[in-house]
């Protein structure tokens, strides 16, 4: 066999006698672990990690807190109904009532009062709000905040929200999508504020005009009731805020159902 | 590393498959659900409020 192989490969070395190799003594091949080999293998895993994380931080990350929000804002919703059991969905175009909303006292910082559902967000969409604009103690824990110097939900002048455009679930990720007239809901405890998708604003971080009671006008008595919301654009940038301005509609009591439009919001689509 | 990995895995080739695929999975739901978390308030702090 040896000779073969040599004999093959061997045929410029006419005159030279052929020499035998020595046997070779086992056939097994070695196994060297090179520093380079390792080093380079350890960059390459650290390559894979960086682009899991990535994966995650755009896009997976969002679809899990996104769910666990949704979920617990149904479970809330669920709490809040309790009191009122055997609640039949109302007829659609149920024009609610819109005089007087009732207006529930602001609760302490980072505490859950509210949930934001917005149909064009998806058919699941309810993420929960919690009172105060703090990165760690509300914002990073998936809650879209409530700015604690305007008003509440129903009452006259400005319901001013915030929260992430990606990453921490992502709420307001969708916000350049919406159409005007689209639906925005509040719902608390007493029932679901209906508000109309209205404009969308581009404005530099330090643009508080956004938060006035009339947004944008200093010192004018509000004659209407506003919601904005307040993320970052562009995406994964901080260099400019997209605002979202809403006016009420209608506010539909607990006791009269849930609007037909969000059942499956409210209720969970499972 | 990784051919010395492989060549300490014990059965054959399918079952190292298996336990290498396991062990990739079991990794992965420790990052997203433990590491990414932490890792991502760090390093990426977004600003989407307006403030003076």
């Amino acid at each position: 066999m040896t000779d073969a192989v040599q004999t093959a490969g061997g045929a410029p070395d006419r005159g030279a006698p052929v020499r035998r190799r020595a046997p070779v003594a086992a056939p097994r091949r070695r196994h060297r672990v090179s520093i380079v080999g390792v080093l380079g293998e350890l960059l390459i895993t650290a390559g894979l990690l960086v682009l899991a994380f990535l994966g995650w931080q755009i896009w997976l990350g969002d679809i899990i807190v996104g769910g666990q929000l949704n979920t617990e804002a149904q479970q809330q919703a669920e709490e809040w109904g309790s009191d009122y059991s055997d609640i039949p969905p109302s007829e659609a175009g149920d024009p609610g009532l819109s005089d007087e909303p009732p207006v529930i006292a602001a609760p302490p910082n980072a505490e859950r009062f509210a949930n934001l559902i917005i149909p064009r967000f998806g058919p699941d969409y309810s993420r929960p709000i919690a009172e105060g604009v703090g990165t760690r103690d509300v914002l990073n824990k998936g809650n879209i905040g409530h700015y604690p110097s305007t008003q509440m939900p129903g009452e006259l002048g400005n319901f001013a929200l915030a929260s992430h455009r990606s990453s921490g679930g992502g709420n307001f990720h969708d916000v350049h999508q919406l159409h005007v007239g689209d639906h925005i809901y509040v719902e608390t405890v007493d029932g679901w504020y209906e508000y109309s998708f209205r404009n969308l604003e581009y404005v530099r971080p330090s643009g508080v005009g956004v938060l006035n009671p009339v947004p944008q006008a200093d010192g004018v008595a509000p004659g209407e009731r506003i919601i904005t919301l307040t993320t970052c654009n562009p995406f994964f940038s901080t260099a400019e805020r997209i605002v979202a301005y809403g006016v009420f509609e209608s506010f539909y009591p607990r006791e009269g159902g849930v609007p037909a439009e969000i059942t499956t919001n409210v209720n969970g689509a499972g | 590393m990784y051919a010395a990995l492989w060549r300490v895995l014990p059965g054959p080739w399918w079952v190292r498959l298996i336990i290498l695929i396991v062990a990739v999975a079991a990794l992965l739901t420790v990052l997203v659900f433990f590491v990414f978390p932490v890792v991502g308030d760090l390093i990426a702090p977004q600003e989407v409020t307006v403030t003076e």
